[in-house]
């Protein structure tokens, strides 16, 4: 039923004066949503569709493609590099992620039970204002084993200069540390809107019944927050995998590949030796990896559940 | 590509908002934020400020170390690499930045003698995230307008389409999207930078839609007999209406666009096409490990993180209160 229709009976009178309306509004839909539908099939619905095809091509950008079924894929079974640059990444996620969320969440807390100023939290969101390629080259700086102020603070206090950016086992390490600053601020700002909409009376209660903060965190707010938490971390999880700016502007890969993540492998693989169907064969693989990671995290973590009724 | 990203390393198209159904009111969301109302010291509050304190400390030291080291010279800071102050202050590193000074003056403040074109770089820029940001929340409007508040046949099942690609990770549409503009020959275009996201993302039609379902429809029937089109309802009942929501989609979009550097960096070859991130990163490239221009390069990172900055503090209130927020209001 249109809006239209539902006005008719009480205006019959001026039927005539309105003009005729269709009972739907197909015709002006259309209209509204040809341009986002023309970009959505164009850069999002076909782009997906054709990197699937890529992958089962020998495409190059020179020569014709030619169909090669699963060479792509075998290729990718038997490249020690993209299993190690595989690896490389989840350690990159598992650290990033692990601190990330420690670190926000404490960060979120402090702003729903300790301060309520929200000069702060326009403060912890600096960070996320800047490029990852700002944030990298601050990083880079500040930690550059000559001339870096944080090596000069290790030397001061008695310590030796870490190779921060150019030691093989800082180096991942250190580049999942620059994101989570750059992006602790924001989820701790999401994590804190989720603490916003839990009920007040809970807490009330917890408080007329002396239960003290800590007690109060781990009986009430975390069991409380679950799916939020659940939510975030996949949303997060996803970026995470999705690493690059960082490692091309900081490291670009080196040293000795320690810091080679996936989708530094399929940029030089596709823009550097341009076999597009092989890095295209590689996305589709992160693709899946991705897939295989919500889905488990949304089963473990009931995200889609909650406990608040 | 460039929708809002999702807080993690690179951009997703994963979003804010999406954290809460949309739908469904945050349940005590109209009490008041529970509050400490013990105001006495206790040593759990001293620990919890101290943890504040190093989180602004940790998040502000590198915004004052970009500027100080700005405002140093390349001999200062060798020979003085960990003063609190610019060591040997000078604005030579911003004029060799925004090519104010000559070659010869350049060379000898320690950066590079080939000019860096910054200026161009930072009108690149704008272009790119006003051409992203204009097109992107105007059609994404239009069609949020169309799934919230026209009837048509199919609606739902499109709209469900269009959801679904906020599942589809920015890697995956990139090299397929970067054969596409090299088949329109708009590699090294501008235009080429802006396309994908130009029309629209997933998460900007989901977001205005969550608020243009929210205008009360008295107010559209209202309209409606006065003689106003349901086109003219769009432009001049739903917008004016969202304003505030409009307002922290385009600023969000305009910073995502600005910071992007993957697509730019895969588009873009030459200094007609090149914006400030990919700048930066070819800028650091370049140069050569020990000789690195760091007070170029910090004065440089300023100037492209600045304008953000500022564009941030402008709508900051709006802004963070509307970050996982669930779309009513």
């Amino acid at each position: 039923m249109s809006t239209t229709t539902r006005l008719q009976p009480g205006s019959t009178a001026d039927r005539s004066g309105s003009r005729q309306r269709p009972r739907q509004d197909t015709k002006l839909a259309l209209a509204f949503i040809a341009p986002a539908t023309i970009g959505f099939v164009l850069f999002l619905g076909w782009p997906t569709l054709r990197g699937i095809w890529l992958s089962f091509t020998s495409f190059n950008l020179l020569t014709p493609s030619e169909f090669v079924g699963l060479a792509n894929y075998r290729r990718l079974v038997q490249d020690p590099i993209f299993w190690d640059s595989l690896l490389v990444t989840v350690q990159y996620v598992v650290i990033n992620i692990g601190v990330q969320t420690v670190v926000a969440l404490l960060i979120a807390l402090m702003m729903h039970r300790l301060t309520q100023s929200s000069l702060l939290r326009g403060l912890v969101l600096g960070p996320y204002l800047v490029a990852n390629v700002v944030a990298a080259l601050v990083w880079l700086w500040i930690l550059d084993t000559q001339f870096g102020v944080a090596n000069q603070v290790l030397e001061w206090i008695g310590l030796n200069r870490i190779g921060f950016l150019s030691d093989e086992t800082w180096a991942i390490p250190t580049i999942a540390l620059i994101n989570v600053w750059r992006h602790m601020g924001y989820t701790a700002l999401l994590i804190f809107a989720g603490l916003q909409s839990l009920p007040g009376q809970v807490y009330e209660a917890a408080r007329i019944d002396g239960a003290g903060e800590i007690r109060t965190f781990f009986s009430i707010t975390l069991p409380l927050l679950r799916p939020i938490m659940a939510l975030v971390l996949i949303m997060t999880v996803i970026g995470s995998f999705q690493v690059f700016d960082t490692v091309s502007v900081t490291t670009g890969g080196g040293p000795a590949n320690a810091t080679n993540v996936l989708q530094l492998y399929i940029y030089d693989m596709a823009f550097g030796r341009f076999q597009f169907g092989y890095a295209s064969a590689m996305s589709v693989a992160l693709l899946v990896v991705l897939a295989i990671i919500t889905i488990v995290q949304f089963r473990l973590t009931r995200a889609g559940s909650t406990d608040l009724n | 590509m460039n929708a809002i990203p999702a807080p993690g390393a690179a951009d997703s198209t994963l979003t804010p908002t999406s954290t809460v159904d949309p739908l469904t009111p945050p349940p005590g969301s109209g009490d008041a934020p529970p509050r400490v109302r013990r105001r006495r010291f206790s040593p759990g509050r001293v620990l919890a400020w101290i943890f504040m304190g190093a989180v602004i400390l940790i998040t502000l030291f590198p915004f004052y170390w970009m500027l100080r080291t700005a405002l140093s010279t390349n001999a200062g800071l060798q020979a003085n690499p960990a003063s609190w102050l610019p060591s040997d202050f000078s604005w030579g590193a911003f004029k060799r930045v925004l090519g104010l000074a000559s070659s010869e003056e350049a060379i000898a403040g320690g950066g590079a003698g080939t000019s860096l074109n910054f200026m161009r770089y930072l009108i690149n820029s704008v272009v790119v995230a006003t051409l992203v940001t204009v097109g992107q929340i105007l059609f994404s409007a239009m069609a949020a307008y169309a799934f919230s508040r026209l009837r048509w046949p199919g609606r739902d099942k499109v709209f469900a389409l269009f959801l679904g690609g906020l599942m589809v990770p920015a890697i995956f549409t990139l090299l397929p999207n970067f054969v596409l503009i090299k088949q329109l020959g708009l590699v090294d275009t501008l235009l080429g930078i802006a396309l994908p996201t130009m029309f629209m993302t997933p998460f900007a039609v989901f977001f205005l839609r969550q608020f243009f379902m929210n205008v009360p429809a008295e107010l559209e029937e209202a309209a409606l007999l006065d003689g106003v089109s349901k086109t003219g309802i769009f432009f001049k009942v739903i917008l004016p209406l969202s304003a505030a929501p409009l307002a922290t989609l385009s600023v969000l979009t305009y910073i995502t666009a600005w910071n992007d550097y993957f697509w730019p960096l895969m588009v873009s070859y030459t200094d007609s096409s090149r914006i400030l991130t990919v700048a930066l990163g070819v800028f650091r490239s370049q140069s050569p490990q020990s000789g690195t221009d760091w007070a170029g390069l910090m004065a440089a990172t300023l100037i492209a993180a600045l304008p953000m900055v500022v564009l941030f503090a402008a709508f900051a209130k709006r802004i963070i209160n509307s970050i996982g927020f669930s779309g009513i209001k």
